[in-house]
């Protein structure tokens, strides 16, 4: 098995594929971490997701990087369970909040729904006027690159190989299905390919002759200087969901604050379809700094020390890809996460193994298969 | 001879030189303690890249020595940890 693409989902299906008694190789271009998941928050969440087939998956991989977490050590991995607070300023903004958690409760989602002054309790420094809000216990955060790294670490010694600097150019097929895939330094034997090439997988897929809609949405962080800890969980706007589910091109930008254990304040969300552009956008930091202000008035006065960007690999319908591609056998897609990545990592490397070892995976895979873009692709 | 005060005494400097480099050329290498473990920090990179050296000017900490430049009269500070113990 040939798993293209370094990053968190290719180190998690290098992970349980060798646990399956695959043998597995991982090709990555540049350096572990170094593109879709590096430029992530790394988020655990259930709290932005609707009942459905993402947030089954979801549950499943929170219960995975639980296991993660507990096995290598939770520093390791910078595993934090921090909790997530949505918060609304508007009653009716809490009663689709509500609506919602109790929608996500009857699926295993442990939530409370607090007023404003419970909001002041969970989070003192809080602006003053919201509603009330919802706080999600079980959310979680890691250290993305660190957390690739240590389960990538993990595969290789359990007898994968991790070649770097090998860029995958295609495949060969022999005997009607995959043989071999070309690289940038010759072509390695392979029955199977997983296309875990995180904003990339849709460049991959058509060098593959099997595209897909992964597509890259810019989003921004930014960061400021270390304080005390004065933000003690994810806090963020309830018009946040809304923004994740929407496939508008335009820029939305909703508030998402949170502090780190090492003291920085990470301020987030914004998403714009601009292609590759790396080019900074002032007005986007602004809006974002200035929402965050809104939420922490005491962020005023806090100097950002560094702004970054990434792309997340976003997909029309707002699902991962995992699964079997027919049109090219031996092939199977693990990608097109958008900003769940991290979070859907291990049960999507999961699921990969389960595929590959012909065994049936403990979330259905039904929803996420490639085949849903089959008119997409005509 | 022009000085700005640093920790309450008169650091001179020359006109065009930062509020690290002046400390530096007094004697002065080390003016803020880290966050977790307290050690002390001063210049490391001085081009603005490593933040290892931070300092409070005018009340405002987390600034970079190495890039501010000195003025008359300036008040500069060492500063201790995040330098936000006003948030704590």
């Amino acid at each position: 098995v040939v798993v293209v693409g370094a990053g968190i989902v290719g180190a998690a299906c290098a992970l349980y594929a060798t646990r399956a008694g695959l043998e597995v190789t991982v090709l990555e271009r540049r350096a572990v971490g170094a593109g879709t998941t590096g430029a992530g928050e790394g988020n655990l969440l259930v709290s932005d997701k609707v009942a459905g087939p993402e947030l089954t998956l979801a549950l499943r991989s929170m219960r995975l990087w639980s296991e993660l977490a507990d096995e290598f050590g939770a520093e390791s991995l910078e595993y934090e369970r921090k909790g997530a607070v949505v918060v609304a300023r508007q009653v009716e903004a809490l009663a689709a909040l509500r609506e919602l958690a109790s929608d996500q409760a009857r699926h295993g989602v442990d939530s409370e729904v607090v007023d404003g002054p419970g909001l002041r309790e969970l989070e003192p420094e809080l602006a003053d006027g919201f509603a009330g809000g919802v706080l999600y216990p079980g959310d979680a955060q890691v250290q993305p690159a660190l957390a690739a790294a240590r389960i990538l670490r993990a595969a290789l010694d359990e007898g994968a190989q991790l070649r770097l600097g090998r860029e995958v150019t295609g495949v060969t097929l022999s005997d009607g299905r995959i043989g071999s895939v070309t690289t940038s330094d010759g072509p390695i034997a392979a029955d199977f390919v997983v296309n875990a090439a995180g904003t990339w997988a849709g460049e991959l897929a058509r060098r593959f002759g099997a595209a897909i809609p992964v597509m890259p949405r810019r989003g921004f962080i930014l960061v400021t200087e270390p304080l005390p800890p004065v933000i003690r969980h994810k806090v963020y706007s309830a018009d946040y969901v809304a923004n994740v589910a929407s496939s508008d091109a335009g820029l939305e930008t909703s508030p998402v604050v949170e502090g780190t254990r090492s003291g920085t304040v990470l301020i987030g969300a914004s998403r714009e379809r601009v292609g590759f552009s790396r080019t900074i956008s002032l007005p986007v930091v602004r809006q974002l700094a200035a929402q965050a202000i809104e939420l922490f008035p005491l962020l005023g006065s806090i100097n950002l020390m560094r702004v970054y960007l990434g792309f997340r690999p976003y997909c029309p319908d707002h699902l991962p890809i995992v699964g079997a591609d027919a049109r090219v056998p031996g092939l199977l897609h693990a990608c097109g996460h958008e900003g769940a990545g991290i979070g859907l990592a291990p049960a999507t490397g999961e699921m990969i193994a389960a595929l590959l070892a012909q065994r049936v995976p403990s979330v259905d895979d039904a929803a996420f298969g490639p085949s849903r873009f089959a008119e997409w692709a005509a | 001879m022009t000085a700005f005060r640093f920790d309450g005494r008169d650091v001179n400097f020359e006109p065009g030189q930062t509020v690290g480099a002046a400390l530096i050329a007094t004697g002065v290498f080390s003016w803020r303690t880290t966050r977790r473990h307290s050690r002390p920090r001063g210049y490391f990179c001085g081009i603005g890249v490593c933040f290892d050296c931070l300092i409070t000017v005018e009340g405002v900490p987390n600034l970079q020595a190495c890039l501010v430049l000195a003025e008359p009269a300036m008040v500069v500070a060492s500063q201790i940890g995040t330098g936000h113990d006003d948030l704590s």
